[in-house]
């Protein structure tokens, strides 16, 4: 198969999906050979030096090769007035397939990470019951228990994106923009198992879920959400919820936004009426065009972003490329992934692994061909309930600039002539 | 749970104890919650909620609160409320203003028992804990009275508190259920 019988897709190079699947896939790499690579007479492969030598032996706990790059979480710089407060950032554009490893989940804390010595630690449940009860760790660990894998994303996430009076888009890369989205395989109790063991008495609405670090972080949930999919979660990703992700339990609220899935999680009480935290009256909420405020907006949005080839990386040449990112919803799994590589005029349709993902992250690919001029790279998401990721500015049109959360509108990523990729409003 | 069927928990409990795992029917619970009562939660449930439930025994005003605020939160917040940050601000603003309004303690939040709520387990935010539910009562209304919504000899409890109507008690849209 020759370049030229790769066929285009849509606008400015993109190509059809099918060429990364059978065939296709060959047919690619022949076109890799043909359009970008000389054959070099004088390579000559020999065996290298550590197939010579016996390597160290096993380890107790194992890391990733020196050779893999540095890349880490991205936090700000402490703050004085809040002290362990603050988040860090998945490096996104550093990761494949959809699970992000534990050392680099996202974190937000609102007054540091609790050292919690679980025989101390206590899960109440209290107010409109028939029967508080009191939980401790050991018990927790012989319920039954669900795995499952889900995204969290704080709702804060991408909000560099809102812009501000007209001002550029912000120069960042995919983790600085966007790195407050991660997803694991959360093991742990249905909170229905253990609401129904206290007997929620009938008039009780809302659920009020407080950690036990020094904030004592609480947010309201109603009580048909709380008795739907929610899990007190014990493990991430097969080990122990991190300390920083709210060891020794924290709550898993599917597809909402991270703040309600609250860390450390200490009480759970049974209430007529929201509490109005601090956390869902002063923060967490939506002030729109009227100056009226929604609270409560907990599904993160039908969203989507490239993570290759994402801001401040450099195409070295042109050619071929596999463009790949994720896209995820809180209402659903995602359908479809569209990418465009002139900034929105023409669509195609991106390969998706796995159409099943309920409110856990995909991952999306599709082939691509830099002609080495000018691009903008964009992906939009279509969810199992049928919402379309908006564009920036259609999401702004809708909901205004005063809020600050929950921001889901396309990424768009500018490439110029010298192939170097930068964030863009477009 | 009725005892009989706590019993009757424990006993499936101990017959699989050696794989640490509990078997059980759908139509049966685990039951490895320990009963207790509220009573025995009056220190542990610091939930205050805006229809007063939560809210201890005690009392304060912004008068007596004043020395309270210089010592413990002036330090982050200023003198006079107007913070040291964006997120430190406690006064001023207006909903209905020019612009991004600034929103704070005074021009925002909907309920007096938020503030209460959260200064008394958040704050300061050094020493979460660290004041007595009085002085919690006389910081809260230290702040209230910074933004002009009560007077400096207002006498805030578990009765008045709940009474205070702030500015922004109409701005918000519950969307819980609009999904």
């Amino acid at each position: 198969m020759t370049d030229k019988e790769l066929e285009t897709a849509a606008g400015n190079g993109l190509i059809n999906r099918r060429h990364l699947l059978g065939l296709g896939l060959a047919g690619m790499g022949a076109a890799v050979a043909n359009s970008a690579l000389a054959a070099d007479a004088s390579m000559r492969l020999e065996i290298p030096a550590w197939s010579k030598t016996p390597g160290p032996g096993v380890s107790d706990y194992g890391g990733r090769s020196s050779y893999a790059g540095q890349f880490q979480r991205m936090s700000g710089a402490p703050n004085p007035t809040y002290p362990g407060g603050g988040a860090s950032r998945s490096p996104l554009q550093h990761l494949q397939g959809t699970i992000t490893p534990n050392g680099l989940h996202f974190e937000r804390h609102h007054a540091g990470v609790p050292d919690i010595d679980p025989s101390q630690h206590k899960l109440v449940i209290n107010g409109l019951v028939r029967q508080p009860l009191v939980f401790s760790y050991e018990d927790l660990l012989k319920y039954p228990m669900v795995s499952k894998i889900y995204f969290l994303e704080c709702s804060g996430n991408s909000g560099a994106l809102w812009g501000a009076n007209g001002a550029d888009a912000p120069d960042g890369t995919a983790q600085s923009i966007h790195g407050l989205v991660s997803c694991a395989e959360w093991t742990g109790i249905p909170l229905s198992t253990l609401l129904d063991e206290s007997g929620v008495e009938p008039e009780a609405r809302w659920i009020a879920a407080v950690g036990a670090d020094a904030a004592s972080m609480g947010r309201s949930i109603p009580l048909d959400r709380a008795m739907d999919d929610v899990l007190v979660a014990l493990y991430q990703n097969g080990e122990p919820v991190r300390p920083e992700q709210g060891y020794p339990m924290r709550l898993l609220v599917p597809g909402c936004e991270g703040n309600i899935s609250v860390k450390w999680l200490t009480q759970v009480k049974l209430t007529r009426e929201p509490s109005h935290f601090r956390d869902e009256t002063s923060k967490y909420t939506d002030t729109q065009p009227d100056r009226l405020s929604r609270q409560f907006t907990f599904p993160m949005g039908t969203k989507s972003l490239i993570t290759t080839p994402s801001g401040q990386m450099t195409l070295n040449r042109p050619g071929l490329y596999q463009i790949t990112g994720i896209a995820w919803s809180g209402r659903g799994s995602i359908r479809r992934v569209e990418v465009s590589a002139d900034g929105g005029q023409t669509w195609a349709d991106a390969l998706l692994d796995d159409q099943h993902s309920h409110k856990a992250l995909a991952r999306f690919r599709i082939p691509w061909r830099w002609s080495g001029g000018s691009a903008i790279l964009q992906s939009r998401a279509t969810d199992s309930q049928g919402n379309i990721q908006p564009t920036r500015t259609g999401l702004i049109n809708e909901v205004g600039l005063l809020g600050r959360y929950h921001f889901h509108g396309i990424q768009s990523w500018g490439v110029n002539s010298a192939g170097e990729v930068r964030n863009v409003f477009a | 749970m009725s005892l009989p069927n706590k019993l009757i928990a424990i006993l499936v409990t101990l017959a699989v104890s050696q794989t640490g795992f509990v078997l059980v029917s759908q139509a049966q619970s685990v039951g490895l919650g320990t009963p207790i009562s509220e009573s025995q939660l009056t220190d542990f449930d610091q939930i205050a909620g805006p229809d007063g439930s939560g809210l201890p025994a005690g009392s304060g005003t912004a008068l007596q609160g004043q020395a309270v605020f210089e010592t413990q939160c002036a330090v982050c917040h200023a003198l006079g409320g107007e913070g040291s940050s964006a997120a430190t601000v406690l006064v001023g603003g207006d909903m209905h203003s020019e612009g991004t309004p600034l929103r704070t303690v005074g021009s925002y939040w909907p309920y007096a028992s938020t503030l209460f709520d959260y200064i008394r387990r958040a704050m300061p935010a050094t020493a979460p804990k660290s004041l007595s539910d009085v002085e919690v009562y006389q910081v809260t209304a230290y702040v209230l009275y910074l933004n002009g919504i009560i007077d400096q000899y207002k006498l805030l409890n578990s009765d008045s508190l709940t009474e205070i109507d702030m500015p922004n008690k109409d701005g918000f849209i519950d969307f819980s259920q609009t999904q």
